[in-house]
């Protein structure tokens, strides 16, 4: 029982169809199995692809599910006009939340430190958020490349009543069957991207043409240099220690966050194949951008069995 | 910002390498071989060499290895791949774990997945997405054990291109002779193995001879590196060439004027205009449309993700197949299969399990262990549950049919897993082998005389009243006390308990775990007979685990199946102890007693539940009758004008 003869020998897909088709798969198998699904919207690339992805899924419907994007206050301003503009652009539903337990007490980076405000402003936040709406599964951006514990997470990350993450635990993943069974109370974290890399994702936005955040590209910014980062002015929350000064630097970011703890990079690189050729002889990797990850290599396996993304 | 002439010819160089790369093609393999034999040296390896190992990890790494490193002051390039803590102070590798390179005619997937035998249904999750196998084996050590079991799972898994990666080959002094012999010894072994591409390459990761250069120590060998190899390697995409299958993942109904259906295509090509059948029903329309990922196509193949809309406006929904007319699926609710298990709790025949196979789900039984297989000897044995990472090969049956193909023809039509209903936990998966015939050949006598039939001529709804309760709670008392004032009634019933089936239908049965599953469905299909008779049935089992009571209440119509759950204290029913067995089961006398040895799982929400305590054995029975009788089981008839 062999051959369908269409009179052509059929090609196999390429990396980068091959990953869309299995991204598109995923989303679509959670907006079937779930009944109460979200897509984490971070703003960045990995989401704007994400996002992509997932109007692709359900063309000509619309994804059916709403956006989250759990807002600390401390985003870049540039990050928030774009997440607005987009949910309007696409005519999806945007669900902001904040936790609000941490704006009563004002956690902020600066007071509070990296730690404590990202697990009282992201981790518990997104908790809360989940909680609240009662969602039973969660996409994230999330790809296994970007870290050693991830590297590990299943596409269909099983999460306990309380959003915990079990890594000595975890469901079996095999073929493309996903088991998408949970009780009452527990959920799934999806990761659509899991298969891609860094390079994937600036490729992908550079053949589809994506619109990403400017603060992507390089420009002319307002930064100062702190703990061997280079730290954007982006409001007057951000307080000068001394010594500090303010340069004009033209930098760009590889990945975004909240603004006090997202270091940017001197480059010149102001268009996608730019980006991407710096991609290529890239020295250093994205996750050095980051404050939360530096205190020790096991710190995001820790954070992920509290329940961070 | 200013466009130099330089930077703009630089730009337009990335633009046409990025435009080249949408031709790069993608292969996942797997790395399998015990802790020692070195894989995650060797993925470390291919990392470190195809410069993906970015400065700042390389920085973290030497930190890490100063701390856990087990090759000295040199970087231990295996802290590369084992992510989990508890993992790098092991020193080994416990799970699947996925990496990533690329050159500039592939993009790479590994899973590293681990060597020891308790961990098979890593090694079969890995290799269920790969194309190729690499296989490692210590130079020093030759064909293992794990070896053969390595090459029997990537087999049974469908991988047909494997690498004989014969590591530390700068142990035995870079010999050609041992090279050979361990490459022969595997050739002569393998040839039951359906392997398309078998390449063997001597190599020391560790020094990198032979992963991505072939280095000077082995003049005596000319054929590719590791890394040209995985580059060059045709894997023939056999998806491509299957007959069209396309599982229906999600219907898209934005508005009544489209109606189209969206998934990805398990194998073959389909092109607009062309004939295509449901699989089962087997009704059939054409192809209005195809919508790609990249918008509307005249055509797609295995692998993409599209949506189709169809000439005919037919009823089909998720789980539904797709496939070509003129090679039709299997259509069957029996099947058998090889699994293999990967849960803690064993599985047990005739316990009902979901299957998802494609995008449809439905409850399954393995009705017979046909054998087993030991994947270290591939002999075939006995038995009548399944452990954790054993492989069995086995009868399947299915609460309704289901497309499939064999696993051999499809992996993605002839695969399925196993979910465990109380846990929701991935507990198998499974290989279609062959459609089961029985089940199309035994049809069911359509007979006149119908349930209906017989209910009306008895005058009574049938029920199930299933009494469920620890040994000494009360049930059979209750359950006798019933019976007498529904047969003064004028009713119609039965009691199926320990003593009339225990002694004669379930005399082969004795109490593990597996016995009384078994113990329980054919109690459970008595009772079902029982119901087609119009009887009202009375069982009284412990039946201590909820998947065979609701085994048993899936075999029943909607609402016939009444569970009454004698709930009493363990303490109470050990001192009532009617029959003396919890003073023998406490002396070791007997063995898997329920509550001491064995576990009972109170049911969840049973239709009655009965706090035994200080109550009137008469009083729980009027409360039972009061129940069917609020609910009309016995309200179209009564004998005496009144009824109870």
């Amino acid at each position: 029982m062999n051959m369908q003869s269409h009179g052509i020998t059929p090609e196999r897909l390429s990396n980068l169809k091959r990953l869309e088709a299995e991204s598109i798969h995923i989303i679509r198998e959670v907006a079937a199995e779930f009944s109460n699904p979200v897509m984490l919207y971070s703003i960045g690339k990995d989401s704007g692809v994400m996002l992509h992805l997932a109007m692709k899924a359900f063309y000509p419907s619309k994804p059916p599910f709403p956006l989250l994007h759990v807002d600390t206050t401390w985003k870049f301003r540039d990050m928030i006009q774009f997440r607005d503009e987009t949910a309007k652009r696409l005519g999806l539903d945007l669900l902001v939340y904040t936790n609000p337990e941490g704006l009563q007490k004002n956690v902020n980076p600066f007071d509070h430190g990296s730690s404590v405000h990202t697990h009282v402003m992201k981790t518990e936040a997104l908790k809360q958020a989940l909680d609240k709406y009662g969602f039973d599964a969660a996409f994230g951006g999330a790809r296994r490349d970007e870290e050693k514990s991830r590297a590990k997470e299943r596409v269909f990350s099983f999460r306990n009543a309380n959003h915990g993450w079990d890594p000595k635990n975890q469901r079996p993943e095999l073929w493309n069957l996903y088991n998408a069974r949970v009780a009452k109370g527990e959920s799934i974290r999806a990761f659509p991207l899991s298969n891609w890399t860094e390079l994937d994702i600036w490729q992908y936005i550079l053949t589809e043409n994506i619109p990403m955040v400017p603060l992507y590209f390089a420009a002319k910014r307002p930064v100062v240099q702190r703990d061997g980062m280079l730290i954007m002015v982006d409001d007057d929350r951000m307080k000068l220690q001394p010594g500090e000064v303010i340069e004009e630097k033209t930098v760009r970011f590889r990945t975004l966050g909240c603004y006090p703890l997202t270091g940017a990079i001197e480059s010149d690189a102001d268009t996608l194949p730019a980006i991407v050729r710096e991609m290529l002889i890239a020295r250093t990797s994205e996750r050095q951008g980051r404050l939360i990850d530096k205190d020790e290599s096991a710190s995001m396996e820790k954070k992920k069995r509290e329940g961070y993304f | 910002m200013t466009i130099t002439n330089v930077q703009e010819a630089a730009e337009t160089a990335v633009t046409d390498y990025i435009l080249a790369q949408e031709s790069k093609d993608q292969l996942r393999f797997l790395t399998c071989g015990s802790v020692d034999d070195g894989k995650s040296t060797l993925i470390g390896r291919l990392l470190y060499d195809t410069k993906l190992i970015f400065e700042d990890q390389l920085a973290a790494l030497e930190r890490d290895s100063k701390k856990h490193g087990t090759v000295g002051e040199e970087i231990d390039l295996a802290l590369l791949v084992d992510g989990l803590e508890a993992e790098r102070e092991q020193g080994i590798t416990i799970d699947v774990a996925y990496r990533f390179f690329a050159t500039e005619k592939r993009k790479f997937i590994v899973a590293d997945t681990p060597g020891h035998e308790q961990y098979t249904r890593n090694m079969a999750t890995g290799a269920s997405t790969a194309d190729l196998a690499v296989l490692l084996v210590d130079a020093r050590n030759g064909l293992m054990v794990q070896t053969r079991r390595h090459a029997f799972i990537a087999s049974l898994l469908g991988i047909r291109h494997v690498v004989l990666a014969i590591n530390k080959i700068d142990l035995v002094g870079y010999s050609q002779e041992r090279f050979e012999e361990i490459r022969k010894e595997f050739e002569t072994f393998a040839n039951g193995f359906d392997f398309e591409t078998l390449q063997a390459i001597p190599m020391s990761a560790r020094y990198g001879d032979n992963v991505t250069s072939s280095g000077d120590k082995m003049d005596w060998y000319s054929g590719p590196t590791l890394l040209e190899h995985l580059e060059t390697v045709e894997v023939g995409e056999h998806a491509l060439e299957a007959p069209f299958r396309f599982p229906v993942q999600w219907v898209n109904r934005p508005n009544l004027d489209f109606r189209g259906y969206s998934g990805t295509i398990a194998s073959g090509r389909v092109a607009v205009g062309e004939e295509l059948v449901v699989a089962g029903p087997a009704k059939q329309s054409k192809v209005e449309k195809i919508i790609g990922a990249g918008g509307e196509v005249q055509s797609a193949s295995a692998g993409e993700a599209v949506t189709i809309t169809l000439e005919d406006e037919i009823d089909i929904s998720r789980g539904d197949l797709l496939s070509s007319t003129a090679h039709r699926p299997d259509v069957a609710d029996q099947f058998a299969a090889h699994v293999i298990w990967m849960s803690d709790e064993p599985l047990l025949p005739g316990r009902p399990y979901l299957l998802k196979i494609g995008t449809r789900t439905v409850t399954a039984t393995v009705s017979e262990i046909k054998h087993k297989i030991n994947v270290n000897t591939f002999e075939h044995v006995a038995g009548k549950t399944l452990e954790l990472n054993e492989i069995a090969f086995c009868n399947f049956a299915l609460s309704s049919s289901v497309p499939f193909d064999p696993y051999e023809a499809n992996r993605t039509t002839g695969s399925f897993i196993l979910i465990d209903r109380m846990s929701n936990a991935t507990v198998g998966a499974g290989m279609i082998w062959f459609a089961l015939r029985r089940a199309s050949n035994i049809h069911w006598q359509a007979l006149d005389v119908d349930r209906q039939a017989r209910s009306e001529k008895l005058g009574q709804k049938p029920a199930v009243l299933w009494f469920t309760g620890l040994s000494g709670s009360g049930k059979s008392t209750i359950a006798s006390i019933v019976e007498k004032k529904l047969h003064i009634d004028g009713r119609h019933t039965y009691t199926l308990d320990g003593d009339n089936v225990r002694h004669g239908l379930n005399k082969d049965l004795g109490f593990t775990d597996a016995d009384r599953v078994e113990n329980i469905r054919r109690v459970g299909e008595v009772a079902k007979l029982f119901t087609d008779a119009g009887m009202i049935t009375l069982v009284s089992f412990i039946s201590p685990f909820q998947s065979e009571r609701q085994l048993a209440r899936d075999l029943m119509g909607e609402g016939e199946f009444i569970e009454v759950f004698v709930d009493t204290p363990i303490e109470e029913c050990r001192k009532r102890d009617p029959k003396g067995l919890y003073a023998k089961a406490d002396r070791g006398e007997i063995k898997n007693f329920t509550g001491i040895d064995s576990p009972y799982e109170a049911p969840e929400n049973p239709e009655i539940h009965i706090r035994n305590v200080d109550r009137d054995p008469e009083d729980v029975a009027e409360d039972i009758i009061r129940y069917l009788r609020d609910r009309g089981f016995l309200s179209s008839y009564a004998s005496d004008g009144e009824g109870i």
